[in-house]
Parts: C-alpha cells; sequence; structure tokens
C-alpha cells in the first residue's frame, strides 16, 4: 500500500504541516481532513477585517484550490475525523469511511466554550467562519451590544462593533481582564483602553444572566446591574476537540499529550499541533496547550520537518507570541509576562502611545508586552531566542527612542534602562514605574517624527 | 532565483518574518516590513518560503524569476 500522512483538521495547524511537509521534501501522499465544506480558512480575520466587513473570504483563504493542487494535497472536506484506531493506523470517518495512514497529524482545534446562557439569534460566539457571518449580519450601527469575557476575542469583537457604530459595553469579572496574562499593574493600564475608544465596561463584576427581554436582551451582573441589549457576544475561552481521541489510548487532558517535538505520548506515528495540542515545553517545565496562531505555525513545522526527515532534530517552536488588535491598538506579547516577574516600563515621550513592558528574571529577559511598538516586540522576540540580559534589550529599546525609522539608532547610544528608583503605585496610573527614557539628545526633532499607529 | 515581495500596505507589523529569516526581513519603526534582499539564493528558498507562510495576513510573496 502507498504510504501516506493523514492530517485531520484544516485550519491554520493542519494546512500549515502539509506545507510543511512538502516543504521539508516529504514525498507521499497527503490528506487533509476537515469538517468544514469550506475552503480552508483563517481565523484571526474573523474577529477583525472580516467582522468589519473589510475583507471577503477570498482574503483569509489558508489553502486556495490551486495550491492544494500544486502542493499534492488531498483535501476531504465536510467529513469527520469520529475515531482513531493507533495500532492499525486508521482513522474513521463520519459517513463510515476509513483512512490508513503511516503518520497522523492531529490538527482538530479547539471550539469556542458555549454561552452558558443560549438565546437564538440574539447571544453569539466567535469561532467559525458562519459564527462570524451570523454575527456580522446582526452588527448594525445603532445597536446595542453586550460582550462578556474581556480577553482578546471579547476586546476585537468590542473594538469592530464600535468602529460600525454600535454601543457596546464589555463585562469581565477581572478588574482587569488582560491581568490574567500580563499582570495587574500591566493589566490594568491596558484596562484603560476601552474606555479611550468609546466603549463602556463593567470590569470586576461577572455576567450572572442573560435572558431574553423584548426583542433583545437584558443582562444581570453580580452587582445587581441590568443592562439591557440587543445582543451579546460570549467570549470565554475554548475547549479543544478531543473528544474523538478519547478511546484511542492516546493520553488525552485538555488537549492531547505530547512531547516537546509534538509525538503524541504513547505512540509512534500520531502527532498533534496547534489548539488540540498540549505539548512539552522544556523551558516551563510542564505540558502547554498555546492557542496563538504563531505557536500553531512553529509546531506545523517542526512536526512537518520531524516527519519528513526523520534523521534530523527540527528546531523546537519558539517563545509564546501573540498580538491583538483592539481598541485602536496593536497589543503584543512574547515569551513569559507573568505577574510574578521583575518589570520595567519603556515610554517613548514623543510617541506617547507606544509603550514596552520587559519582564525578567535573574537579569535575563523572560518576555515583553508592547503596545503600537512592532520593533520592539520583535526586538525582545530575537532577544529571547538567545537569552538575552534584559539590560541589553532596554538598551536597544532605547536607541529606538523617538527614530524615525526606528533601525538605524546606535544600540550603544543610551543609558537609559535601569529600573528606576519608584516604586510602583497601584492606581497611579501610567507612569509610577516606568523606566526614565532616553534623554532628548538622542531622539529626533518632533517635526520628523511620524504620527504613532498605522493608520488604521 | 526566488524573488521577494512584500505588501507594505497589507503589513502589520507581527513580525514572525523577521524572526523565521532575518537575513531578508526587518520590521521598521513604524511597525513596517523591510525587505532586505530581494533576490535570495535557491539555497535559502526553503527558509524564505516558511517565511512567508508565517505571515498571518499573507502580505509575503515568493516568486520564481
Amino acid at each position: 500500500m502507498a504510504r501516506s500522512a493523514v492530517i485531520i483538521g484544516a485550519s491554520v495547524a493542519g494546512v500549515r504541516t502539509a506545507q510543511a511537509l512538502r516543504a521539508s521534501g516529504y514525498p507521499d501522499a497527503i490528506t487533509l481532513v476537515d469538517q468544514d465544506p469550506l475552503v480552508p480558512y483563517d481565523r484571526p480575520p474573523l474577529s477583525k477585517q472580516f467582522l468589519a466587513g473589510a475583507w471577503t473570504t477570498d482574503d483569509f483563504s489558508l489553502l486556495p484550490a490551486g495550491q492544494a493542487d500544486r502542493l499534492g494535497v488531498e483535501i476531504l472536506r465536510g467529513r469527520r475525523a469520529v475515531s482513531l484506531d493507533p495500532g492499525r493506523r486508521v482513522v474513521e470517518l463520519s459517513g463510515g469511511a476509513a483512512l490508513a495512514y503511516d503518520v497522523l497529524v492531529v490538527a482538530t482545534g479547539a471550539r469556542a466554550r458555549p454561552s452558558p446562557w443560549p438565546v437564538p439569534d440574539r447571544v453569539f460566539v466567535l469561532r467559525t467562519l458562519s459564527d462570524a457571518r451570523a454575527l456580522r449580519s446582526a452588527l448594525r450601527p445603532g445597536r446595542r451590544l453586550i460582550v462578556i469575557g474581556g480577553g482578546f476575542i471579547g476586546a476585537e469583537v468590542a473594538t469592530t462593533a464600535r468602529d460600525r457604530g454600535l454601543s457596546v459595553t464589555v463585562v469581565d469579572p477581572l478588574v482587569a481582564p488582560l491581568a490574567r496574562l500580563v499582570g495587574d499593574k500591566v493589566g490594568r493600564y491596558l484596562a484603560r483602553l476601552p474606555g479611550r475608544y468609546g466603549v463602556e465596561t463593567r470590569f470586576g463584576v461577572a455576567a450572572e444572566a442573560v435572558v431574553a427581554d423584548g426583542a433583545g436582551l437584558s443582562a444581570r451582573l453580580s452587582d445587581g446591574e441590568v443592562i439591557r441589549a440587543d445582543l451579546a457576544v460570549v467570549g470565554i475561552g475554548t475547549v479543544p476537540n478531543d473528544d474523538w481521541l478519547s478511546r484511542s489510548g492516546l493520553v488525552v487532558d485538555d488537549g492531547v499529550v505530547c512531547d516537546e517535538r509534538g509525538r503524541a505520548d504513547g505512540t509512534g506515528s500520531v502527532y498533534a499541533v496547534g489548539d488540540v495540542a498540549r505539548w512539552y515545553s522544556p523551558g516551563h517545565g510542564c505540558h502547554r496547550r498555546i492557542e496563538h496562531w504563531t505557536s500553531a505555525v512553529d509546531q506545523a513545522a517542526c512536526v512537518g520537518q520531524q516527519i519528513a526527515q526523520p534523521a534530523g532534530t527540527p528546531p523546537l517552536p519558539g517563545a509564546d507570541y501573540v498580538w491583538s488588535d483592539q481598541y485602536g491598538v496593536t497589543v503584543q506579547l512574547a515569551g513569559s509576562t507573568h505577574a510574578t516577574l521583575e518589570h520595567h516600563w519603556v515610554r517613548d515621550q514623543l510617541r506617547p502611545g507606544r509603550l514596552a513592558i520587559l519582564y525578567s528574571k535573574g537579569g535575563l529577559l523572560r518576555g515583553g508586552v508592547t503596545v503600537d511598538w512592532p520593533r520592539a516586540i520583535l526586538a525582545c522576540r530575537r532577544a529571547l531566542a538567545r537569552r538575552a540580559p534584559v539590560a541589553e534589550v532596554s538598551r536597544t529599546l532605547a536607541g529606538m527612542l523617538g527614530s524615525p525609522s526606528g533601525a538605524a539608532q546606535p544600540r550603544t547610544a543610551a543609558a537609559a534602562g535601569g529600573r528606576g528608583n519608584h516604586r510602583a503605585r497601584s492606581d497611579a496610573g501610567k507612569d509610577a514605574s516606568e523606566t526614565e527614557t532616553a534623554s532628548r539628545s538622542l531622539r529626533a526633532k518632533p517635526d520628523v517624527v511620524p504620527e504613532p499607529g498605522k493608520g488604521r | 532565483m526566488p524573488w521577494v515581495k512584500a505588501d507594505r500596505d497589507l503589513c502589520k507589523g507581527y513580525g514572525n518574518c523577521a524572526m523565521t529569516d532575518p537575513d531578508v526581513f526587518d520590521v521598521d519603526g513604524d511597525g513596517t516590513v523591510l525587505v532586505l534582499r530581494e533576490s535570495v539564493p535557491e539555497a535559502d528558498r526553503s527558509r524564505v518560503e516558511a517565511a512567508v507562510r508565517s505571515c498571518p495576513v499573507s502580505a509575503l510573496s515568493v516568486q520564481d524569476e
């Protein structure tokens, strides 16, 4: 029988695995199976460009038919994997068909955690293209939207809805919703962004019930307030699509448990990538399920190369990296940004919206968060890859301050980057513990400094 | 020889290209991609193609000349 790789799931992790297999010289058949009958598509635009009406599905196809043909990838659409027998190397599909494989890659992703308060046509989640289509047609100017969950999806939906002329209220049980990711102080800074963007917040209170009310909805909050709206979006996390593997013998624990290069524990020929995968992370000393787009791409590259070139050792995925376009700014996170790490702020006084927070431990950079400063997060990611001292990164960022190009400033010219003597004041707002930025003489003249932001 | 093209209007400064292939891509001070070398040797094709696949907004392409 001909050899073959079967990939279950044609979102970014699955499609990129197929591409990486071919790029690494895999010569045999590749079959990509997906339950969605549509051409494989990417998800980040669903909450942004597609929801805004700026992009059509052609703009974010992951694998147009022509490309699949050129790569020699067969796509089975509208078919769901229902069970796996790793001993016989057979995966059973909905409708009764069975696929034999030599290598299987599980890329079944995750689904939106369902709303605890289902109200048809008024309470939405956002995960799939059909979710996005339904929500988009409901986002009509002048309507009132409640967003439950102030994480990335909630923030991006709130932003797009505000842009489309809805009045929006975001509810989250945390006073600073992103503090889960970045610690309290940075979280509080980010929690002020929606207000500046004209989005109301109810942070620090939980939604207790959402019920149909006339033609709209009522949401009851834990502080007793009742908010009326026309529609609600619930963005409260995801659930991995691993149920179909429950009797397979694979180790499944909130995702498919894998080694540090994606091989499923207890098998020789099954890998998992993307949101459904829980890889061992040597840097963290534990298994982690990471739901970032870039991690899916990194994992796909690692697994594709490993399968195609079994004698080699592909590089491990890089540090975690995620971005979010929300409330008119781009927030980017890299590495570890946990509250327990030391952190200090780098600001650019000439471009006040621009901000970087460096997280460190023992003098080594461990992570970074930036607002509207892509070049700074790139510097952080490169520094994380080579385990650079935080002081070095701090100097690099200081060298970029106020620079119109940001590229040509000498890194050694700035003495900035110390932690300063200030103690953080928890509620004092923005400046309490930030690093003093480089001296003015370093910076370009104000009249040649471009406007912050990227003109969205 | 592979020839690299970047659509600077589509670019959002996510920077994955510059992580994947730092010899070819960088990000400028305004957060937009810089192509450091437009033509790359055949031997570097797979890395530059990996960089293209790492772009979340499909702003990059490799063409043959």
